[in-house]
């Protein structure tokens, strides 16, 4: 039996793990190494999974778990090291080889198609062989497989009329059909409600115990800890360690993913200005078909104080935080009130003016224009003197800032002259934050502060908007991560299917209760006045 | 009613070459590539099918030299946009300026020939009164480029390979994520829409005019592109759009015929005209748009 | 196979090595052209890409021929910055002839109610006006009902090229011509002044200079072409920043249709004298490799803009020296820009091959 060298983790874990498996690996990676032009990707990564074993891959952003999945699924090919399928020894050339050998994936960003229909969507992942094998009867087989698994499907809708925890289904349901024996998930529960993760696992646990084996990629601890029977942790491309999660407390756990774990500053106590922001009745019709329309939505952010919107993705918060930021203009000038001025129809440019900053949550091509160099991307929201005077742009100010922007918040850059798109995402991040604060705001918008961040840039960017709300800042921020708004917010609220529920202090809220609103199940919710009106459940 | 029937014949004349040019940028952008350069091309393939009738005599010999130009041309388009990742607008463009260009000079020598052609009459259908004169004594082409357009909706919507197509246009990245070789789809398409435009080209200087002249191809390469919006990427709305622009475009020359006072430019304007107006009518809802456009069009890929 | 290897930041050494070498292609590509058309390519290169700056009346020729190339170049590269796809630059410059022609026509009487002096200004008013117009309507089927402007632009290049045709032949014509579709000979003093002698470069080129000026402290000064620029780079980020997209289109439009227009004036008044249904061999449409080529840049556009011109005069004297139609001025430009794209790539991608 190919057996593998490890020199991780304790020899004891290790013996007991090859003991307590059956005979040969469904799958081994071994001495993998994958580098792009800047970073090596992967380094002499190794790891074993078992038939039947729910195996977790932990690592923050930038790890090199993605990589490291593409390899496996074929879609990237390795510099050097060997993969072992069943014990053998197989190059997989493309993600068709990879399905020929029975390994299947969950992909983090659904590589479904918008416009075609589940069942369409369901047969592009099949090869046509396996389609025929249907007879006909796919749309039975989806029915019937989702039944199984608690996964139900609707076949003839179009894609892109499903929420986000459908279209997941969709792709699981898609890999079960191919009847994988690895199925391989990737960050599968950031989309998905407290609840609808709970669900997910009872999936993943009867398709474990039927023998298939899983690959599980993720970043959060307490969901590794709850579902997975080994973890192999990564950090910087390496192995850093491989455990059983049960036996690990999330500290020790985190210790291996990150190093040291940062702290966070105690969110201090000040004193409550007057309102800078207050939405009043706010409803927007959605501007483009995949979108969703905003209704009555009503709220307040004095100074000081960090308010946060949690939800999942496609409820509403990206229209919500257009209509905010002004790039979606209201027709009630009254609709939004920013320093008690009525700023519905302005503009950004004028809404900020006012005193809003914002910071989106895609920095490539909205925060910043990906080609341009850092000093002029300072002025989009720096539109004035210094940086612009008479209509003329004073290129000396605009790089003076942007240095100013790198030095004071520890940017990565080549300096101003460095082109946005040649910034790591946690690097940019810190850059459009960093300009944003140069303004000192009174008003600071904030959607998704920490996306994609790595660790150390998060409790830095964590840091300053704390500090910015000592400065006396009104702070709304949208966030995916209840983590995060939990650390950062004083109060929260949720937004499901374009409402806005009311809001809870941080002291009172649970994750639990958060979640149960995220389905819209706040008392008179969407979701709770759709069980009011008929007797159906809700969905998810 | 007799004066109806000739118009109709001439009206479906001359909506054949369009149809069968927007059928094939059709497939192109299902595929999510958008190739500007359909003037050029059909110029290009114009030329050729002309030089190769004249030589040969021989009107299959001279539709095939259109089809196999307009592949080339095609093959070029596609080398710059999928190999090299050029941005397909200034491609487009610049296919339409080579074909321009190549053509006129290759096309000097020719300048003022003819290439004799027949009508394919189908036999009793052609005898039925009024349909038969009216419809049914076409050259072979006009009833390929109808027949096309079936194919294209079946194959596009009934088949695995056409759905396929469609995810491509759709979202490259997801289908190559799914193991689909998305360039060499994209690849074939192209060279679909550059045969489509190539047989549409050599359809008009050999036998729609039959004569070549420089930049005889006068915009139909673009009207054709127009096209496919209007029909909203639907091959039965390209077969409506043609015929309708087939109807504007004779109805001009009809006009004057039976002796109406209007400037002939400004006749010769209406197919340019329209095109305009049609776009403007179908690019007012953006959600329409948007929904039935392939999601990729005009975007390049690369695979990682 | 071709592999690309994406930089992590653009190369300005291939922003700029990239024209030359794809000139240098060119070159090569013309050699090969010549060679096997049965020519003696050194000899046929040098009629072609030599003769027209062997003397004064030939670089005369070339830097007449650029004006329209630089005016039109320039309004496309600030379209193109801002990701306005308009190619209708030769159907604005047909306008704006047809505008200054008629202004021009309306004062030529006899009688001479006004001078040369007020005339000219006032018909280079029109054609900006008439190109502003024409390249107002796209702007406006774009802005208010998203209509592609691509193909608007080019729809009305047809029709504006319909239009000369029909003054030509109709209103405007020439009562004393033989029924030839052309206007009267403007008077000379409705025609434009020479700057230099024995030559026709008349002083419409110190315009099209100061345009390339006033262009360069736009792209790369004013704010305002800085909005533009974003909007034509990142659509979303403009939205950010609060840049109106609606007005970029606006504002991008109107002023290469002005510029256009203003080419079609020069042109009327200047060398052809007169309208006639021929005022442009295709500038607006070489106006577009001239933008590409000067990399959107109005200093370039003029290095381009005598590139181009070169081409053209090169063509005429290939037809007359040596016997080759005229019309391989179409292919040295499509291949000019096809070579251009192909070196474009090296701007952001390493080419490895394995």
């Amino acid at each position: 039996m190919p057996f593998l060298r490890r020199s991780y983790g304790s020899a004891a874990e290790q013996v007991r793990y090859i003991a307590a498996m059956p005979s040969t690996p469904r799958l081994e990676l071994a001495h993998i190494t994958k580098r792009y032009p800047a970073v090596v990707a992967n380094d002499d990564v190794s790891l074993t999974v078992q038939p039947g074993e729910i195996h977790a891959v932990l690592g923050e952003n930038g790890a090199g778990k993605s990589t490291l999945m593409k390899i496996i699924f074929g879609s990237v090919k390795p510099d050097a090291g060997e993969v072992r399928w069943n014990g053998e020894i197989v190059a997989i050339a493309n993600p068709h080889a990879a399905r020929k050998l029975g390994i299947s994936m969950v992909f983090q960003h659904f590589s479904l198609f918008e416009t075609l229909t589940v069942e369409e969507n369901i047969a592009l992942g099949l090869s046509p062989a396996e389609v025929k094998a249907f007879g006909g009867k796919l749309g039975e087989s989806i029915a019937q497989t989702g039944e199984k698994y608690g996964l139900p499907l609707e076949a003839q809708r179009p894609v892109h009329t499903l929420s986000v925890g459908e279209r997941q289904r969709v792709e699981i349901v898609r890999a079960l059909l191919t009847h994988p024996k690895l199925l391989i998930l990737d960050e599968p529960t950031s989309v998905l409600t407290p609840q609808a993760v709970q669900k997910l696992f009872l999936t993943l646990r009867q398709l474990a115990s039927e023998g298939c084996s899983i690959l599980y990629i993720s970043h959060k601890l307490d969901e590794i800890r709850a579902l997975c029977h080994t973890a192999t942790v990564m950090r910087g491309g390496k192995v850093t360690g491989v455990c059983d999660p049960r036996e690990e407390t999330a500290q020790s756990l985190s210790r291996m993913m990150i190093g040291a774990a940062p702290h966070l500053p105690a969110r201090a106590l000040v004193t409550l200005g007057e309102v800078r922001l207050a939405v009043s009745n706010l409803s927007l019709k959605k501007t483009h078909p995949f979108g969703t329309d905003l209704h009555a939505i009503s709220l307040e952010v004095r100074g000081g104080e960090v308010v946060g919107i949690a939800g999942v993705s496609g409820n509403g918060q990206q229209e919500l935080i257009a209509a905010l930021s002004g790039e979606t203009t209201l027709a009630e000038a009254h609709g939004l009130q920013i320093e008690s001025v009525a700023a519905g129809r302005l503009d950004a440019r004028a809404r900020r003016s006012l005193g809003l900053a914002f910071v989106p949550e895609e920095r490539l091509g909205r925060g910043a224009v990906p080609v341009m160099p850092l000093s002029d991307n300072t002025l989009l929201s720096h539109q004035v003197a210094p940086q612009v005077i008479k209509g003329m742009i004073q290129k000396q100010s605009a790089r003076e800032l942007a240095a100013t922007v790198i030095a004071r918040f520890g940017v990565k850059a080549g300096g101003p002259q460095a082109a946005a798109k040649s910034l790591s995402g946690g690097n940019l991040q810190k850059f459009i934050v960093g300009r944003e604060l140069m303004r000192e705001p009174r008003v600071m918008l904030i959607a998704q502060p920490t996306w994609g961040v790595d660790v150390g840039a998060a409790a830095q960017i964590h840091t300053e908007i704390l500090a910015l709300k000592a400065r006396g800042c009104a702070i709304l921020i949208v966030s995916e991560e209840l983590d995060e708004l939990f650390a950062l917010c004083d109060r929260l609220h949720v937004m499901a299917k374009g409402e806005l529920s009311p809001t809870v202090a941080i002291e009172n809220a649970t994750v639990e209760q958060i979640g149960l609103w995220m389905s819209g199940m706040w008392p008179d919710g969407p979701a709770s006045r759709a069980v009011a009106t008929s007797d159906a459940g809700v969905g998810e | 009613m007799e004066t109806l029937a000739p118009l109709i014949a001439t009206a479906i004349n001359a909506s054949a070459p369009i149809l069968l040019a927007a059928l094939g940028l059709l497939v192109n952008e299902r595929a999510g590539v958008l190739n500007l350069g359909a003037e050029g091309m059909m110029l290009i393939a114009a030329v050729a099918g002309f030089a190769v009738g004249i030589e040969t005599g021989s009107v299959t010999a001279a539709m095939l030299a259109g089809a196999l130009a307009g592949m080339a041309a095609a093959a070029l388009f596609a080398f710059f946009t999928l190999v090299l990742v050029t941005n397909q607008v200034a491609t487009g463009l610049a296919l339409s300026i080579l074909g321009g260009g190549l053509s006129a000079f290759i096309g000097q020598s020719y300048a003022g020939k003819s290439v004799v052609t027949s009508k394919w009459v189908l036999p009793g259908l052609s005898e039925i009164p009024f349909f038969g004169e009216a419809v049914f004594r076409q050259h072979v082409v006009v009833y390929l480029s109808f027949a096309l357009a079936a194919f294209v909706a079946w194959f596009l919507f009934r088949t695995r390979a056409g759905l396929t197509l469609r995810a491509i246009g759709e979202s490259p990245e997801s289908a190559h994520e799914l193991g689909y070789p998305v360039r060499w789809i994209r690849f074939a398409a192209v060279l679909f829409g550059g045969a489509c435009c190539g047989v549409a080209g050599a359809y008009l200087s050999v036998i729609y005019t039959p004569l070549w002249v420089e930049g005889m191809v006068a915009g139909r390469g673009w009207i054709a592109l127009a096209l496919t919006t209007f029909a909203t990427w639907r091959p039965g709305r390209v077969v409506l759009g043609a015929l309708i622009f087939g109807t504007i475009t004779i109805i001009g020359f009809h006009l004057q015929s039976v002796g109406v006072e209007v400037p002939s430019q400004f006749l010769a304007m209406l197919p340019y005209l329209a095109t305009v107006i049609v776009l403007v009518l179908i690019s007012r809802n953006p959600d329409w748009i948007r929904l039935n456009m392939p999601a990729s069009l005009g975007k390049a890929f690369r695979p990682g | 196979m071709i592999h690309l290897q994406p930089r992590a930041e653009s190369s300005r050494l291939w922003m700029f090595a990239s024209p030359l070498l794809a000139l240098f292609l060119t070159i090569l590509f013309g050699a090969i052209l010549f060679g096997s058309l049965g020519k003696d390519p050194l000899k046929a290169l040098s009629v072609f890409l030599l003769d027209p700056l062997a003397n004064m009346r030939g670089i005369s020729e070339v830097l007449l021929k650029s004006i329209p190339l630089i005016l039109c170049g320039v309004g496309l590269a600030i379209c193109y910055r801002a990701n306005v796809w308009n190619i209708g630059a030769e159907g604005q410059l047909i306008l704006g002839a047809i505008c200054a022609g008629a202004t021009v026509l309306a004062f030529d009487t006899p009688a001479k109610p006004l001078s040369g002096a007020v005339v000219i200004p006032l018909a280079c008013l029109a054609g900006i006006v008439g190109g502003m117009f024409w390249a107002g309507i796209t702007a406006w089927l774009r802005a208010r009902f998203n209509a592609n402007e691509i193909l608007v632009s080019l729809m009305l290049t047809y029709v504006a090229g319909l239009l000369l045709i029909y003054v030509c032949t109709g209103p405007l014509r020439d009562p004393d011509g033989y029924n030839f579709p052309q206007s009267k000979v403007f008077s000379k003093e409705f025609q434009l002044a020479y700057i230099l002698e024995k030559t026709r470069l008349h002083w419409g080129f110190l315009a099209a200079l100061i345009a390339a000026g006033v262009g360069t402290l736009f792209v790369s000064r004013a704010f305002i072409g800085y909005k533009l620029q974003v909007g034509g780079l990142a659509a979303r980020a403009a939205r950010y920043a609060g840049f109106s997209s609606t007005k970029a289109i606006w504002m991008a439009m109107l002023i290469c249709g002005g510029l256009a227009g203003f080419a079609g004036a020069l042109e009327v008044m200047g060398p052809i004298g007169q309208l006639i249904p021929s005022v442009s061999p295709g500038y607006g449409f070489a106006a577009i490799i001239v933008a590409w080529i000067g990399r959107l840049h109005p200093v370039g556009v003029v290095l381009g803009a005598l590139i181009m011109s070169v081409f053209y005069i090169g063509g005429e004297y290939a037809q007359s020296r040596i016997g080759l139609p005229s019309s391989i001025t179409g292919i040295f430009q499509g291949a000019l820009l096809f070579f251009l794209l192909a070196c474009d790539t090296l701007i952001d991608y390493r080419v490895r091959w394995k």
